[in-house]
């Protein structure tokens, strides 16, 4: 079965990229969850998809089955380097313990509730510089114009790095992620990142300053210094996780207000609503989804999984499970039980979680204060990236 | 009332933290624990119940003497 053709079997079938789950996933994990909760595919690999939040779950918290050694929805279909440059990928997120836990914990620190406060400041300013440029014309691509602007200059402030190159920085990223499908992309992305951030770290051994990346590079675990190629993943990591997940968030949330009017007007009015809304635009639209890999042969509900076999984490569909949220369909903004998984579950929970509400918090207050009615441009067509990934990549709205 | 936070399951999810501030802290690696003896003034006890409706890990537990 090519990887392209139409789906015409979700059950036994799927495909992530077909363009009726990226545009809208939602009915395909409810039919999903009645008939064949954990559905199947042999398109890029033997891969399953489970659909509801207890078998998400479990699956999250049982690392000696499943690996994160192979987290990428879409694998590289190119041919692999046979001494790669990033013998241990991203760590932590492509990592079991034990380097999983001493690489997170120097992350940590740099994404704590008082580090984040620090950097509200910044994405305030940010935020309002970015509306200054296009208020005046009475419209924007909410998507390009804004949400895609803001994570990518926050997280590069967070490792030291110049946001001159954040549209570089952004293609790279998107070539990662949105077009893995694509060798040619894949490879220009990864070397991109790795070529930059080797430099940056060439420029920090003798000079360190007070950023993320200069303490990666000056740590000591257990008396050693941390490899390079453990730094320049980590660093990679920061960027790649920072940047398409909380515009993805920031640009659903948008495109969710623009056409859900009540809900615009509730935020407006009641702006106590403002954090319980957060968690509840973060549950409806969960952007990331990500994989594991089984390590070996298991029965898991009914489904005999190999080793060498991939599981797509499917935090969204989860976040979706009517047996986990009462109107699991629908959008309550101020929903009081909610133990959405959007930043996964158990130890790889997104570590930069913190700073991820914070940004997509500060977006939508800035973008409410200035620009309280907006709808969508009737005129233009919204599109959407999906895979490990899914949120609106053009969102023209116009301001009333 | 009385709380307590699982160190087992806590992944730090910090729902805990940004629901009810006054019962729990929160150390530099995100882990959440419950402040003094997690005794709930009763003004609190709603905010007590959403930290333990939200967090994902099922990690916030009421302690039933």
């Amino acid at each position: 079965m090519a990887r392209t053709a139409p789906v015409t079997d979700w059950s036994l079938d799927f495909d992530v990229l077909d363009p009726q789950y990226v545009a809208d996933p939602f009915g395909i994990w409810d039919e999903l969850r009645e008939k064949c909760p954990i559905a199947h595919t042999d398109r890029r690999g033997s891969t399953w998809l489970p659909t509801r939040y207890e078998d998400v779950t479990a699956i999250a918290h049982d690392i000696d089955h499943f690996s994160s050694l192979e987290v990428a929805v879409i694998p590289f279909d190119g041919e692999e380097p046979e001494d790669p440059v990033l013998p241990y990928g991203l760590p932590p997120i492509s990592a079991d313990p034990p380097l999983h836990t001493w690489t997170r914990r120097l992350l940590l620190p740099w994404f704590s509730h008082q580090r984040v406060d620090g950097y509200e400041a910044m994405t305030r300013e940010l935020c309002a510089s970015l509306i200054d440029g296009f208020i005046a014309a009475g419209r924007a691509d909410a998507a390009v114009d804004y949400a895609q602007q803001i994570p990518v200059r926050v997280i590069a402030h967070i490792l030291g790095v110049s946001d001159t190159h954040a549209d570089t920085f952004t293609l790279w990223v998107r070539d990662v992620l949105e077009f893995a499908d694509d060798p040619e992309r894949r490879v220009r992305g990864v070397e991109g990142l790795i070529n930059y951030f080797l430099a940056e770290i060439a420029n920090r051994r003798d000079q360190p300053g007070d950023d993320l990346l200069s303490m990666l590079l000056h740590s000591e675990v257990d008396g050693s210094p941390v490899e390079e190629s453990v730094v320049l993943g980590t660093a990679a990591l920061v960027l790649i996780a920072g940047v398409d997940t909380t515009w993805s968030a920031i640009g659903s949330s948008l495109w969710h207000l623009a056409t859900h009017s009540d809900d615009r007007k509730r935020l407006l009015e009641d702006p106590e609503v403002m954090p319980f809304a957060i968690e509840e635009l973060l549950r409806a639209y969960s952007p990331v989804t990500m994989a594991r890999l089984v390590t070996k042969d298991v029965e898991y509900g009914h489904c005999p999984m190999m080793a060498g076999d991939k599981i797509l984490m499917n935090f969204p569909a989860a976040n979706r499970d009517p047996e986990a949220f009462d109107d699991a369909d629908k959008v309550v903004l101020d929903r009081a039980v909610n133990r959405h998984v959007a930043f996964g579950s158990g130890i790889h929970r997104c570590a930069g979680s913190n700073l991820a509400r914070m940004e997509l918090r500060v977006a939508l207050e800035e973008w409410l204060h200035r620009v309280p009615e907006f709808h969508l441009d009737e005129s233009q067509d919204v599109t959407w990236a999906g895979g490990q990934v899914r949120g609106p990549r053009i969102l023209p709205v116009v301001f009333s | 009332m009385r709380l307590r936070v699982d160190p087992e399951k806590c992944q730090g999810h910090a729902r805990c933290f940004a629901l009810a501030p006054e019962l729990f802290e929160v150390d530099d690696y995100g882990m959440s624990s419950v402040r003094g003896d997690g005794t709930v003034p009763v003004a609190l006890e709603q905010r007590a119940r959403l930290a333990i409706e939200n967090c994902p890990e099922f990690a916030v537990e009421e302690i039933i003497d």
